[in-house]
């Protein structure tokens, strides 16, 4: 494009100079643009079908060296050296196993130290870095978008696609500035941002949009919270959500296995630092956030947007003026068994998840243990404490996390995405109650008939304590550990 | 894939809003490593209930799907649209889709047709009126007509052209395999590759 093109001349935004460098044509009167993609992440779920189509059209996966499987979904958590027990669980890892072999396919199985969530993987490896493309046929691909990385959910059809020719034809997406000023009390965390913006522009507000967020609140998150809250941006319909890449971003990836080394770091470094939004960009649409204000947030529906502050009680859906919303948020109070005017502390719940790649990683499992160090949880809450990734558990028990949480009577279990969604044995039974730190509240999200509210690792821990919904506030805890558990200080890590 | 061009059919009216992908196939029918055979998961959850519209004749032949808004938010499952497929449903009719699962149905020869809301409930109400009520959703004239109404609807031209000519995505994309060749020559050392280290 030359100036001449535009009246007014105009910066870049993140998203826009991402996907500029990886354009291999350049679509022109409707067509979209060829995109080329840097790191492909594949699990059992979505890739069957995908090898399947190669196998029958003879095509070979372009750049298996681009490409890393690992196994997730369908892994049980407890007793993994035994053979699956669900069949059809079984037949998807075993049909992932062949097809990796076959097509030549880096795989970490059950029982391997780098097996995990796949969005856990990834970034521990080093293999997510600033200005690459990333797809996996998972919607919470978006996670990636932490490291200024653009990040995308794909379906199968696509997943063939990249496979076949390491490209996607895409239309370029709209860019929304999600601008998060000022500073979150002790107790707040990356997720209350996330579950706010989300039930402030709604699971639609989002549709077309890469996010980027911005602002001091962001910058002042470490990468995990930064992963929390991109890993979400689905929920609010977005495409992806990114972050710019900064000093705690290339501390991070420093040493990691597969971060770049010598000179090739210092070349990338100096790209990595171009890769921030112009002063003079514009965006297609802006929100901002107060993080001052904020409060430990809870979903009380069926769709992420439907949530509200902790202190708040259930809303009532008569004074929803829109009318498809009022009749939604009728069916979930029903769904959830909830009766408008509640407050959401007196909630009693069944069941604390802990984990997903939302909220599984070694700085989560850190904040929720600084809460439940020394107590000892609600008699008739169960609660399971699932790592993110193999890497994370023996981390998580090199520093004694495990027995913190096995002493307040917590269920420290083996990686994968467990009870985020009703595929393996962790599942809710018809009913029952949760409060869970994955990112989706669906019907029957995690079990046929169960019920899900959506928190923090903080508000997951405080509820496990108390056994009703429950903010960390509301237990004696003082500042500095709420502090130590909260996101702005690199939660014991050092600081940044 | 085949060509798809003017649908005819029994219009089914779902009138929810935000049905995500959860709600069109429950993550348990993931399991399967087929591409076909799922119509029986399809609303597994909502299919369990006599009264819901796909039980009820003479809706359970229908083949274009008349929903609420945000039809297919959530996971990237394409099983979502295999199942509407495998259903016999030819095309789904909604105020906003979701963007991924608008983009599965594209390759999947699955129609989603992008209507103004109030033109929905115009639909909603014609079916009402006359359950069994079969509607034309013509796809070179991007034209739905119902009865005596005929309402323009929304899509993007690529996906039309595709759609149209029964193009498959990989094919057409190889047709550019030297610029994508070209592209990896000049691909910076510092982008990650998988093999494994050390
Ligand atoms: S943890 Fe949940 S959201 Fe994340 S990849 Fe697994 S199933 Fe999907």
């Amino acid at each position: 494009m030359t100036i001449s093109d535009s009246p007014v001349h105009r910066g870049k935004t993140l998203a826009e100079k991402v996907w500029e460098d990886h354009l291999v044509v350049k679509g022109e009167d409707g067509t979209p643009d060829l995109i080329y993609i840097d790191l492909h992440l594949v699990h059992e779920v979505t890739s069957p079908q995908a090898f399947d189509g190669l196998r029958v059209a003879g095509r070979p996966v372009r750049r298996p060296d681009l490409t890393i499987a690992t196994e997730d979904h369908n892994t049980p958590t407890a007793a993994i050296d035994k053979p699956i027990a669900d069949l059809t669980s079984r037949t998807q890892i075993e049909t992932l196993r062949r097809n990796a072999k076959e097509f030549g396919i880096r795989l970490h199985s059950l029982g391997d130290v780098e097996q995990g969530i796949v969005h856990v993987v990834g970034p521990q490896l080093g293999l997510t870095m600033p200005g690459i493309t990333v797809v996996c046929g998972d919607s919470h691909t978006s996670t990636h978008g932490a490291f200024g990385a653009m990040a995308f959910g794909i379906g199968t059809s696509e997943v063939e696609h990249v496979m076949a020719t390491q490209t996607l034809p895409l239309k370029a997406f709209k860019t929304m500035a999600i601008t998060v000023e000022g500073e979150l009390r002790p107790g707040v965390t990356a997720k209350d941002i996330i579950l706010a913006v989300i039930a402030k522009i709604s699971t639609g507000g989002g549709q077309g949009y890469v996010l980027e967020y911005r602002g001091s609140a962001i910058r002042s998150l470490s990468m995990e919270g930064r992963m929390t809250i991109c890993n979400m941006s689905i929920e609010a319909g977005a495409r992806a959500g990114m972050v710019a890449p900064d000093e705690t971003t290339f501390e991070y990836l420093k040493g990691r296995p597969h971060a770049p080394e010598g000179d090739d770091w210092d070349a990338a470094v100096e790209y990595w630092k171009t890769l921030r939004t112009d002063d003079d960009a514009v965006f297609d649409a802006e929100v901002f956030l107060d993080a001052n204000e904020l409060e430990p947030f809870v979903t009380w529906g069926t769709n992420p947007g439907q949530g509200v502050s902790l202190s708040q009680p259930v809303p009532d859906p008569s004074v929803i003026i829109d009318p498809n919303e009022r009749a939604a948020a009728e069916r979930a109070l029903e769904y959830m068994a909830l009766e408008a005017g509640t407050p959401m502390k007196d909630i009693a719940v069944d069941t604390v998840f802990i984990g997903s790649c939302t909220n599984s990683r070694i700085e989560d499992l850190r904040a929720a243990a600084d809460i439940v160090r020394g107590r000892t949880k609600a008699e008739n809450v169960r609660v399971m404490v699932v790592p993110g990734s193999a890497r994370v558990r023996i981390e998580a028990e090199a520093e004694g996390l495990d027995k913190v949480f096995k002493d307040f009577g917590a269920d420290w279990r083996f990686a994968g995405c467990s009870m985020c969604l009703g595929m393996n044995p962790d599942q809710l039974e018809p009913g029952e109650r949760c409060a869970s730190t994955s990112n989706r509240n669906f019907e029957g999200r995690q079990g046929k008939g169960g019920r899900t509210h959506l928190v923090s690792p903080l508000v997951a821990a405080a509820t496990a304590v108390r056994g009703t919904l429950s903010s960390p506030w509301d237990l004696a805890i003082d500042d500095a550990r709420l502090v130590n558990a909260g996101p702005s200080t690199g939660s014991g890590n050092g600081g940044i | 894939m085949e060509k798809v061009s003017v649908i005819t059919g029994v219009a089914v009216p779902l009138e929810r809003s935000n049905i995500d992908t959860d709600q069109i196939i429950p993550a348990v029918f993931l399991k399967r490593v087929t591409k076909t055979g799922f119509d029986d998961a399809l609303f597994y959850g909502w299919r369990q209930d006599p009264e819901f519209v796909l039980n009820k004749e003479p809706f359970k032949a229908g083949s274009v799907l008349v929903a609420g808004p945000d039809f297919g938010t959530g996971s990237s499952r394409e099983h979502a649209v295999w199942a509407l497929r495998d259903y016999g449903f030819k095309a789904v009719l909604s105020a906003r889709f979701g963007d991924i699962f608008r983009g599965n149905s594209g390759k999947q020869g699955l129609l989603a047709a992008q209507l103004a809301e109030a033109d929905i409930e115009k639909i909603w109400a014609l079916i009402d009126a006359q359950p069994g009520l079969e509607v034309t959703v013509d796809l070179p004239a991007k034209t739905v007509t119902a009865g005596a109404l005929t309402v323009p609807f929304e899509i993007d031209d690529y996906t039309r052209w595709r759609l149209l000519e029964g193009l498959d995505d990989i094919g057409l994309t190889l047709r550019d395999e030297a610029r994508i060749t070209e592209f990896e020559g000049r691909r910076e050392s510092w982008r990650p590759t998988t093999l494994p280290v050390k």
